[in-house]
């Protein structure tokens, strides 16, 4: 789903350069949940921003879904965006003027769907993250979990082929947290590839694989489902 | 997409109510001093009569003064003598010619209901209704034996048919005019060419005369003018004839030359009859006969007044002002939603789709100003009137002109919404998402 070979990227200024990734490889496989980990300032994020098309990179390839999107025009990697991926954001980033229904919606308008698909798709959903009920609501009218799980049903009203979510629990306590990252595990079993930055060693546990970048690079990563899968033939 | 993007930018004007007043007021003010100006110019400078101003001529003799022109930049006189004018009557050249003057007479209805009241007339050659395409209620106006036989008729204005007969078909009807009968032959509609193109002598925009009688009626019954009369040397006049005869002007003169042979071919005439006039002592300058249509003749005599310009450029500079102003506070407001607009990029937004989005809202805050603006000036020209007498008639605003006003603040608001709308749809999406 995601093939990222000998990604560099610089970050200049009038005095600096910052290494922000160097020689940055990764594959993840197609249905596959994907956990990257690093300390702040590692280029977990410039990572995240690179593979969600928000950002350019200086130096590699870069295959998503098969498509090489190193010389992509804007508009055509702003249609790949909206196509093929979702973003959870670690602040929810819902516009606070929009309903929950109108958040949603945001996406499927630049799709160019027909008001009824739209409403199919929202209704789909938010059916899908419990919050049907709470579709007039303004954002500040929810929790910060409820807030998250409409985030969730905007990036999933798309059907994309891959979600990104960064730090998608920071903002919440223990118990929303464990739904929404439940929420996610679900998503997967479905089929959508995600792949998730955080911080915290327990959520990163759950995901297939963990990938640990440190100084722009991969520096580590450990295979949870074979781990697993070890466990299991051992207890067997 | 549109109506949605207009839902979207009424959601976001009403989100921050004093940056929007602060912009829809800035647009409105603009609009409102531009409107205001824009629509005293525009009257000033309107074609009175678009189908015919290239074929209708202001004759011009140049029998002033040997010394010094009549105007600047040696201008002849923009009216003619009584003599000139019964000659150049006699040519067959132009399609229509007519010689003229305001006037004015006691008008008393005929069964003397109604006290006698001072109208202004306009004493004219048959011609004049036709040549200036003056629109009939009843009748028409004379023929031409009425110039030759001095035939007492008169054409009221549909104002004055109103006054004095109720408004009825007058025509046949009789009416006194200074104790003397005359019949009605026509009365016409409300007609009102801006600016009075065919007499800018007695008020470039004032209102047409209320009645109109024969120019043969001239001589016989010593119609006198009640407009301008300008001469360039002293000449004993004692009587009426002696003012006939003098070299004071007072005559409005146009010909129809309906094509450049026609228009030559009077040229050549009327040189002709000042050479041979010299010939007798008159006309002391060097030739300078001038044939001038609408349009030349409005620009000669500084119809649009110099003020106007300049106010007009400096209400368009003041727009610019307020065009800047505007600017400024659209990149705030824009930047200031830079984590939505991130968002939105994030979601598969185009750089254009985030344009068109900031495009649609700087449009509703220019079309809400636009409106503030058409109120403002129609403050501002009832401000005009109370200050500049006689410009009454001028400062209405049309159909046209709130098309004009709304048009203007579209433009000018999308304009200024450009770099700003641009600017936001620049900005990368990356670096905000986090801070949303």
């Amino acid at each position: 789903m995601l093939q990222m070979t000998h990604i560099s990227k610089v970050f200049r200024t009038d005095l600096v350069q910052t290494h922000a990734l160097r020689d940055f490889s990764l594959n993840v496989k197609e249905g596959e949940f994907v956990a990257v980990t690093g300390p702040s300032g590692s280029g977990k994020t410039t990572f995240l921003n690179i593979a969600g098309l928000l950002e350019t990179f200086d130096t590699g390839s870069y295959l998503l879904d098969g498509k090489d999107v190193s010389h992509l025009s804007d508009d055509a990697r702003s249609r790949l965006r909206n196509e093929k991926i979702g973003f959870i954001f670690q602040g929810f980033n819902l516009i606070p003027d929009l309903s929950v229904f109108d958040n949603v919606d945001v996406p499927l308008r630049y799709r160019g769907f027909d008001g009824k698909e739209r409403r199919r798709r929202i209704e789909g959903a938010l059916e899908q993250v419990g919050l049907a009920s709470r579709a007039k609501h303004l954002p500040s009218q929810l929790s910060g979990g409820q807030q998250q799980r409409v985030a969730i049903a905007r990036a999933l009203a798309g059907t994309p082929r891959v979600l990104f979510a960064d730090e998608p629990t920071g903002n919440l306590d223990s118990l929303m947290a464990r739904q929404v990252l439940e929420m996610l595990e679900e998503i997967n079993t479905r089929g959508t590839t995600i792949v998730m930055v955080t911080h915290d060693p327990e959520l990163a546990r759950r995901a297939h694989r963990n990938i640990h970048v440190m100084d722009g690079q991969v520096s580590d990563f450990t295979d949870f489902s074979q781990a697993a899968a070890a466990r299991d033939a051992l207890a067997a | 997409m549109l109506a949605h993007n207009l839902f979207l930018a009424w959601k976001s004007l009403r989100k921050n109510p004093v940056l929007s007043l602060l912009m829809i007021g800035a647009i409105g003010l603009g609009i409102g001093v531009c409107m205001t100006t824009l629509t005293v110019y525009t009257l000033m400078s309107n074609n009175p009569i678009p189908e015919k101003s290239g074929v209708l001529h202001a004759v011009q003799l140049d029998s002033w003064d040997p010394n010094e022109a009549c105007g600047e930049p040696n201008l002849p006189p923009s009216q003619l003598n009584w003599r000139d004018a019964q000659a150049l009557l006699k040519s067959d050249i132009p399609k229509r010619q007519v010689a003229m003057f305001r006037s004015g007479f006691a008008v008393q209805e005929p069964s003397n209901k109604l006290p006698a009241f001072l109208a202004e007339a306009r004493v004219t050659t048959r011609d004049f209704f036709e040549m200036f395409q003056v629109p009939f209620i009843h009748g028409g106006g004379w023929d031409a034996s009425a110039d030759r036989d001095q035939q007492q008729l008169v054409v009221l204005t549909k104002k004055t048919n109103d006054k004095v007969f109720g408004g009825t078909n007058s025509v046949g009807k009789m009416l006194k005019l200074d104790d003397r009968e005359y019949r009605v032959v026509g009365v016409t509609e409300d007609w009102n060419p801006t600016p009075k193109f065919y007499d800018l002598n007695n008020g470039s925009f004032a209102k047409p005369e209320e009645l109109y009688v024969p120019f043969g009626l001239v001589e016989p019954l010593e119609l006198k003018s009640f407009g301008n009369t300008n001469g360039w040397k002293p000449e004993q006049i004692n009587s009426y004839q002696d003012f006939l005869n003098a070299e004071e002007v007072w005559l409005q003169y146009w010909a129809e030359l309906p094509d450049a042979k026609t228009r030559e071919a009077y040229q050549a005439f009327i040189d002709q009859y000042v050479s041979e006039q010299k010939k007798l002592g008159r006309y002391p300058r060097p030739l300078n006969n001038r044939l001038t249509n609408v349009v030349d003749w409005m620009r000669v005599n500084d119809v649009v007044t110099e003020d106007s310009k300049v106010l007009l450029g400096l209400s368009f500079l003041f727009l610019a002002v307020c065009l800047l102003n505007i600017v400024g506070l659209l990149l705030s407001k824009f930047l200031g939603k830079s984590g939505e607009t991130a968002l939105r990029r994030a979601l598969g937004a185009t750089r254009w789709q985030i344009m068109q989005k900031n495009l649609v809202e700087v449009g509703l805050i220019g079309l809400i100003g636009g409106l503030l603006g058409l109120l403002l000036a129609f403050a501002g020209l009832q401000g005009v009137k109370q200050l500049y007498r006689g410009y009454e008639r001028l400062v209405q605003l049309n159909g046209e002109l709130l098309l004009v006003a709304l048009g203007i603040a579209l433009a000018s608001s999308l304009v200024a919404g450009l770099y700003p709308a641009w600017r936001a749809a620049r900005l990368a999406p990356a670096g905000l998402l986090k801070t949303q």
